[in-house]
């Protein structure tokens, strides 16, 4: 999927990366707690949170993330703004909350980066 | 690494509790590594490894200071920090273990799983301690030098 079609199926505001939204994405990961993030999320993969802080986008920096989705309608705090727009990472916010985000994703065929952890 | 002259060495220092500022050592690591034009694979263990390292000193230590050393076979990452260093370091390993504080959490951390992190995405770990003093971690991630462009 682009990140313009989960756009449209999140009903999701594009906060950074208007001219990233072409961008594939196949896989995901969903966590608020970032060490786990780091221990398990892959490159290239959709990162949905509950976090707003700038450690989100740094850990998306960190691992090559593709986006950040931001769900319970949580948005970016300015500082966080300021550095996805240095590092140039895309985030979108989305009133869904993080169960329906991965539900509507896996329905429309993205996957978890990992099925389970150990199986990397 | 004894006797050729490492592609790169250099040191950023951390400042405890600064978390607004943390991973910008890490960030700036990892554009240094693509310059030198190591594998992508590469580049994301040892941000990893030097980002983990930075939350804890920003976490834990009153300053630090992290060292990326790359030679053509490894990256080298030495984190030092003053602070109250670690008394118990099997402890301190366990995944889950941590004395993290309610503003550490809030930033996504203090789960107990850093130390074990950086354990698991370095091909060699080294940690010392001494209460009162600070922590002394260090770290090497091969890198093929074949793959070096």
């Amino acid at each position: 999927m682009t990140l313009n079609e989960i756009k449209d199926l999140l009903d999701a505001e594009v906060i950074i990366g208007e001219n990233q939204l072409d961008m594939e994405v196949k896989t995901a990961f969903v966590a608020d707690l970032m060490s786990d993030v780091l221990a398990f999320a892959t490159a290239g993969s959709l990162l949905i949170t509950g976090l707003t802080n700038p450690q989100v986008v740094r850990t998306a920096d960190v691992l090559d993330i593709a986006a950040v989705i931001m769900g319970r309608g949580k948005k970016p705090s300015p500082e966080t703004l300021q550095l996805a727009e240095e590092l140039n990472i895309p985030i979108l916010s989305t009133k869904f909350i993080l169960f329906e985000i991965a539900g509507r994703l896996y329905s429309h065929n993205i996957r978890g980066c990992i099925e389970k952890v150990g199986t990397k | 690494m004894v006797d050729e002259k490492p592609l790169y060495d250099g040191s950023f220092s951390v400042v405890g509790g600064n978390f607004d500022n943390a991973g910008e050592v890490s960030s700036n690591i990892k554009t240094i590594l693509k310059k030198i034009g190591l594998p992508s694979d590469i580049i994301r263990k040892a941000a990893l490894v030097a980002y983990e390292s930075e939350i804890n000193i920003v976490s834990y230590a009153r300053k630090g200071m992290i060292r990326l050393c790359v030679s053509p076979q490894c990256i080298m990452i030495e984190a030092i920090d003053e602070g109250q260093g670690i008394p118990d370091i099997d402890l301190a390993m366990q995944p889950g273990w941590s004395t993290a504080n309610q503003k550490i959490r809030e930033m996504g951390f203090g789960a107990g799983m850093g130390l074990c992190n950086i354990r698991s995405f370095s091909d060699v770990f080294n940690i010392s301690s001494e209460v009162g003093k600070g922590t002394h971690l260090k770290m090497i991630i091969k890198t093929n030098s074949n793959t070096l462009q």
